[in-house]
């Protein structure tokens, strides 16, 4: 993608976003500020899907990212928006680097069971540490926007603009990666690891620097999402919640970083609404969404746009 | 010393009840190469039918002979396997055999999420029990301490669960049609083996299995939605530890789990939550797949 396309797109997002701003009321805008936050998490996913590795342990660096914010809220009582996203990062980016290089020899099944496995350990963790809270969690302070105190309907647009800007900007680094010479990499790896290690680039490395990319987005993720909740408990790294991330990176397919975002928005309209009209009946409706996109769309939905642009047909 | 002995006992009880709920989970993937995220669900399905029978049975006048509710248990998890194994078998996962591994979990996973509201719209949400085939066993006494013999019935039955699926597996001919099958599918269907049977049979074996690990949990527990959930991921940890597919392998991952949860329990009780996935990840790091899994080429 050349660098005009891209410049484009990322215009094209913002005045998407801005016109949403404007144009949606106030509970979808709390909705596509959720979607968002998530759908961070799971572009971190998609980023070592096209390596052919799916984690389900997401939840690790979400809760993570969360907890960072409900901390440093509560102990320093500083809740700048901000500087929150960036500690939350470089904290999910310490433990991504960390676990990346061991998880990076995984493939498969054992990759996607080991992630799960080292967020439930948090979860655990959390859950029995009645220091944070326990199972009940902490709460997170309203947040500020560089000394900007906005209350209300300011407060949710502005949690909604800055969640849209960090997406936007996220999305465009993201992409920028994916087509860098480690992002093609890791796409030929997808296709045949022991070709690529036999042409002298290490599969390993590739992978775990995917792994730490999903990390810091997670982080990132989470700590929007603690924010505009007001509250996180540990339900963040149960793998219920990583199977939500995974369900949405197989919606959107790795072909397309849009197609995250949407694919996000969608299911939390899916769930909002089936949970409002059918409460104890909207899993199924997900269960059957998960399975017609399996069976019709096993590429996700970036494969209807990066078809039509490329022509091509695996 | 009394301590030690305490986490022996409850260690082993423990296992019982692990090695029941995830040898069905290792014997579906070892046949159909189908992580079943859904295992879970069918231990929930099997105990919420393990308590509706023994429930059924008590109002037909059971409390004159209060063990039949065994065989009601029993027969809950072979009627959740005869109705929920070829429902799920043949309308589903046959059209994934052969597919990527891990786009197969989330096959199951669309299935565990399912199931979970479909269990809702059954039995509804409210809580159920049957505590009367806990406490008809009586109290077990060993030196000071007092056991529920329940407990011990569910160690035996994971020793009888156990020698029965590796009996079958290894000393009889459904077994070595079943070990040609896992070996390679295409060989046996041209040695004339009928495979589609082998392996609905297989699944059904599984949910079978997974259903009776309900089935027999149902009286020690309330039975409530959201059962399935933490139960899966323990028994991925008893499998994976103990190698995917390997029956041997789930009873000594069972037996590691078991003996580390109990002796957490007692020495640390901050980590009860979590010992689990520590051991497991502790395994893999050194054995990447397990204790007792297959080697297997890497293809170029």
């Amino acid at each position: 993608m050349s660098p005009m396309i891209l410049t484009a797109a990322a215009l094209a997002a913002c005045t998407v976003l801005a016109a949403g701003a404007v144009l949606l009321p106030d509970w979808a805008m709390f909705l596509v500020t959720m979607a968002l936050a998530k759908g961070l998490v799971s572009l971190g996913i998609v980023g070592m899907m096209r390596g052919g590795l799916v984690s389900f342990g997401q939840g690790l660096f979400y809760c993570l990212g969360a907890y960072m914010a409900a901390m440093v809220t509560n102990v320093f009582g500083v809740a700048d928006i901000v500087l929150i996203s960036v500690v939350a990062m470089l904290a999910t980016g310490a433990a991504g680097a960390a676990l990346g290089p061991l998880l990076a020899t995984y493939r498969g099944i054992f990759f996607a069971m080991l992630s799960l496995a080292l967020s439930m350990v948090l979860y655990g963790t959390f859950a029995k540490m009645s220091s944070i809270g326990g199972t009940d969690g902490l709460t997170v302070l309203t947040p500020t926007f560089l000394g900007w105190a906005p209350e209300g309907l300011a407060l949710q647009t502005a949690l909604y603009a800055f969640t849209g800007f960090v997406t936007v900007v996220a999305g465009v680094l993201m992409r920028i990666y994916f087509n860098s010479e480690r992002g093609l990499i890791t796409l030929a790896i997808r296709a045949n690891e022991l070709r690529v290690e036999y042409l002298g680039a290490s599969v390993r490395n590739a992978m775990a620097w995917n792994y730490l990319f999903g990390a810091m987005l997670g982080g990132l993720g989470g700590a929007i999402a603690a924010m505009s909740l007001g509250h996180v408990d540990p339900e963040f790294a149960f793998w219920t919640t990583s199977g939500e991330f995974v369900f949405v990176a197989i919606l959107a397919g790795y072909l397309s970083v849009p197609a995250v975002f949407l694919a996000a928005i969608i299911l939390e309209l899916v769930r909002s609404f089936s949970n409002l009209y059918f409460p104890n009946t909207w899993q199924i409706f997900l269960g059957a969404f998960l399975l017609a996109v399996i069976f019709l769309l096993p590429r996700g939905l970036g494969s209807l746009i990066e078809r039509k642009r490329t022509g091509d047909k695996e | 010393m009394e301590l030690a002995a305490t986490i022996i006992v409850d260690g082993l009880i423990y296992a019982g009840w692990l090695f029941i709920v995830s040898v069905g989970l290792t014997l579906v993937f070892g046949v159909l190469n189908i992580l079943n995220i859904a295992h879970g669900s069918l231990y929930a399905i099997g105990a919420y039918a393990g308590a509706t029978m023994v429930g059924a049975y008590y109002s037909i006048g059971g409390e004159a002979f209060p063990w039949g509710s065994y065989v009601a248990l029993i027969l809950a998890a072979v009627l959740v396997a005869l109705i929920v194994g070829p429902i799920l078998e043949r309308g589903l996962l046959r059209f994934f055999y052969g597919r990527d591994e891990v786009l197969n979990v989330l096959v199951t996973y669309a299935v565990f999420l399912m199931l979970e509201d479909i269990m809702k719209l059954i039995w509804g949400v409210n809580p159920y029990f049957v505590y009367e085939p806990y406490v008809l066993l009586g109290d077990v006494e060993i030196g000071p301490l007092f056991y529920v013999g329940y407990d011990f019935a569910v160690i035996g039955a994971a020793v009888v669960t156990g020698l029965a699926v590796w009996l079958t597996i290894n000393r009889t001919r459904t077994g070595k049609l079943v070990l040609a099958v896992i070996h390679d599918p295409e060989i046996s269907r041209a040695m004339g083996i009928n495979v589609p049977r082998i392996y609905l049979g297989a699944f059904m074996a599984g949910v079978f299995l997974a259903a009776l690990g309900g089935a027999l949990t149902a009286p020690m527990i309330s039975v409530t939605p959201g059962l399935g959930a933490n139960v899966i991921i323990v028994a991925f940890a008893v499998v994976i530890i103990g190698g995917l597919g390997s029956i041997e392998g789930a009873a000594i991952g069972a037996l590691m789990v078991g003996l580390a949860r109990a002796a957490s329990v007692h020495m640390l009780p901050e980590a009860e939550l979590f010992i689990i996935y520590l051991v497991m990840a502790g395994v893999l790091l050194f054995r990447p797949e397990g204790l007792f899994a297959k080697v297997q080429a890497r293809k170029i």
